[in-house]
């Protein structure tokens, strides 16, 4: 072989570097993510079908169902239920976390305040705390015979609320939530907060604004791209709340097995042994998600222009 | 509040005002703002709270866990810990080592294929490059679950399921990481070194080794962190793919341990010092690598 000249390998090797660099990736993208989700949405146009007597080699077989599974996903009641529980439950999560959120990252970025990086290290550090364990340490807390609040409550003579059942419990799985989430979204919104140009604050200080106008009139409009983003990967957690709930069923009676929809899909997968339905109903999920996300995106879009050409 | 407030912050901000002339950062606090560092000091003692409580709970004996006050210490700490080694042969300490195995070679490979794939896509223009990107991207928002069941179905059919692999391959590639390498190698590697580097006859693997991994260190760092505790946090991937508890990571054994709880109460002293043991080295891992990264690398926001 002929050696090339000098400037055409170098070009040569511009040319290909990018495409090495990127084929682990990609390689695994398609492996791991682009194989599964098409295998997904294969299942959930199929279905099983059974031949003779449903014994023997090739008595099962792999059909065309077209959109029956579909069909039972979105009708089935344990599955409404699911995502009505869902919704009721990130209702709560959502506004209470990104307000506190916001909140915290205003405080850490205001004046004289003391204690700014033990706080920011504090608030953070939920997010260090598996799920799971956070679910374990604060199942526990809310048991009746080791909760500190049913402690004080029994000691006031107060009536005891049962913090995993009813309506409580989603006050309590939202609380577990709030405390896993809030900061980092506070470090979310704090970092933004602090890109922004002081000398607009120091104008409002002069014209004489207080820290809390400049808050809620300049501060606040000047981080809503970011208080977006956290609010649109805020929901798609939300959908998908599956690790915290499933751990404290041991704990109480008060959680079914399809508490949300995840834990439904993962029934039906592998309890019901159903994956063509469970399968259905992950794609709905998917989509649900997908819709919401480009609908937020549109939303903060038409915003951000508008705001431009004011 | 805000009447309350507002008074002290007026009088305050003409203060604040008179040292216009200062260079740079705000002006020298005259004052501590009472109410809003009283609010910082309590959201502080809120999250802790659970941690506070998980540390003096480890220290109670089975009978004092039920029946002391919550915030307690008792007088089981060595006990638990005795029993917790001595549970079926010190499961326990082998679902931590599997953790550390599974977030640590996770994060070190994914570390390594983001900061290839944000280099090229930061650093080249190439036909493909923004699908690429966009593609990757979409995966964030895909449910964990409708990848899980098809990634166990199709592990199933190659014969991995019940192995490290399985848990360990799907969670290389993060489309999360692959963004923050693009954002740090895009503020981080100026494009005129990089043709620096050409002119002097440096390959392109030369260039990215000698040149991009120095500049990138901590965002590299950041998301290898990411990277540690999204995988040391998963619960779903290895719940599913998993059925031989030899191989359980920290998260699902705990699960299983708290479940049997529920008819053997006295397990439960075993999962509250399981999970005492399980948040230390995560806490401990942040504070020593503190001064390596800055929290706010997470949020992609990079001073340029």
């Amino acid at each position: 072989m002929t050696q090339p000249p000098k400037g055409a390998r170098r070009s040569y090797g511009v040319k290909t570097a990018p495409y090495a660099f990127l084929l682990p990736a990609a390689v695994l993208f398609l492996l791991f993510f682009a194989l599964p989700i098409g295998y997904a949405v294969w299942l959930s146009f199929h279905r099983t079908e059974i031949k003779g007597n449903g014994l023997g080699k090739g008595a099962k077989s792999e059909v065309w169902a077209g959109l029956e599974n579909y069909a039972s996903a979105l009708t089935d009641p344990e599955f409404l239920a699911s995502a009505l529980r869902v919704l009721g439950y990130g209702a709560v999560v959502v506004p209470v976390m990104l307000g506190l959120a916001l909140f915290f990252a205003l405080l850490l970025d205001s004046r004289r305040v003391r204690g700014r990086s033990f706080a920011r290290l504090a608030i953070f550090l939920p997010y260090a705390v598996p799920g799971v364990i956070a679910a374990v340490l604060w199942g526990f807390l809310y048991l009746p015979d080791v909760s500190p609040l049913h402690h004080l409550l029994e000691k006031a003579g107060l009536p005891q609320p049962d913090l995993m059942d009813g309506g409580p419990l989603y006050l309590a799985m939202a609380n577990i939530a709030v405390w896993g989430g809030t900061g980092f979204n506070m470090i979310v919104i704090y970092t933004s907060l602090r890109s922004l140009p002081a000398e607009v604050f120091e104008a409002a200080t002069l014209d004489g604004c207080s820290e809390l106008q400049i808050a809620l009139r300049i501060k606040i409009p000047m981080v809503a791209p970011s208080l977006v983003l956290t609010f649109f990967f805020s929901i798609i957690a939300t959908l998908q709340v599956f690790n915290e709930p499933t751990t404290l069923r041991p704990l109480t009676n008060g959680i079914p097995s399809t508490w949300s929809p995840l834990m439904k899909v993962f029934n039906d997968a592998f309890t019901g042994g159903n994956i063509y339905a469970a399968s259905a109903t992950a794609v709905v999920l998917a989509l649900a998600t997908f819709a919401l996300s480009f609908a937020l995106l549109r939303i903060s879009n038409r915003r951000t222009t508008q705001g431009a050409s004011r | 509040m805000t009447g309350l407030a507002s008074p002290t912050l007026r009088k305050a901000a003409p203060a604040a005002g008179t040292t216009p002339g200062v260079p740079q950062g705000p002006p020298r606090p005259r004052r501590t703002a009472l109410l809003p560092t009283a609010a910082l000091v309590l959201g502080a003692v809120y999250c802790l709270l659970p941690v506070a409580w998980v540390v003096v709970a480890a220290t109670k004996a089975d009978d004092e866990l039920f029946s002391t006050f919550s915030f307690l210490p008792g007088s089981g700490l060595g006990d638990n810990l005795t029993d917790l080694t001595a549970y079926r042969d010190g499961i326990y300490w082998r679902w931590m080592g599997n953790s550390v195995l599974y977030a640590g070679l996770g994060a070190v490979l994914s570390t390594v294929v983001s900061a290839f794939a944000g280099y090229a896509l930061a650093v080249y223009r190439f036909r493909g490059r923004e699908l690429f990107f966009n593609v990757m991207l979409t995966g964030v928002l895909m449910p964990p679950v409708i990848l899980a069941i098809p990634q166990y179905l199709l592990m199933a059919e190659a014969d991995l399921t019940d192995s490290y692999v399985s848990v360990l391959l799907p969670l290389i590639l993060s489309p999360y990481g692959v963004y923050l390498g693009r954002i740090y190698a895009e503020a981080a590697i100026p494009a005129e070194l990089v043709e620096a580097g050409r002119v002097d006859g440096a390959g392109e693997w030369r260039i990215f080794t000698r040149i991009a991994v120095p500049m990138l260190g901590p965002g590299l760092v950041t998301i290898f962190l990411f990277q540690f505790v999204a995988i040391w946090n998963n619960f779903l991937l290895p719940f599913i793919m998993l059925g031989d508890d030899e191989k359980f990571p920290m998260t699902v054994g705990l699960f299983t341990l708290l479940k049997q709880g529920a008819s053997q109460p006295a397990l439960y002293t075993l999962v509250i010092t399981g999970a005492l043991l399980a948040v230390v080295p995560l806490i401990a891992l942040f504070l020593v690598i503190q001064r390596f990264w800055s929290l706010d690398l997470l949020s992609g926001a990079v001073k340029s």
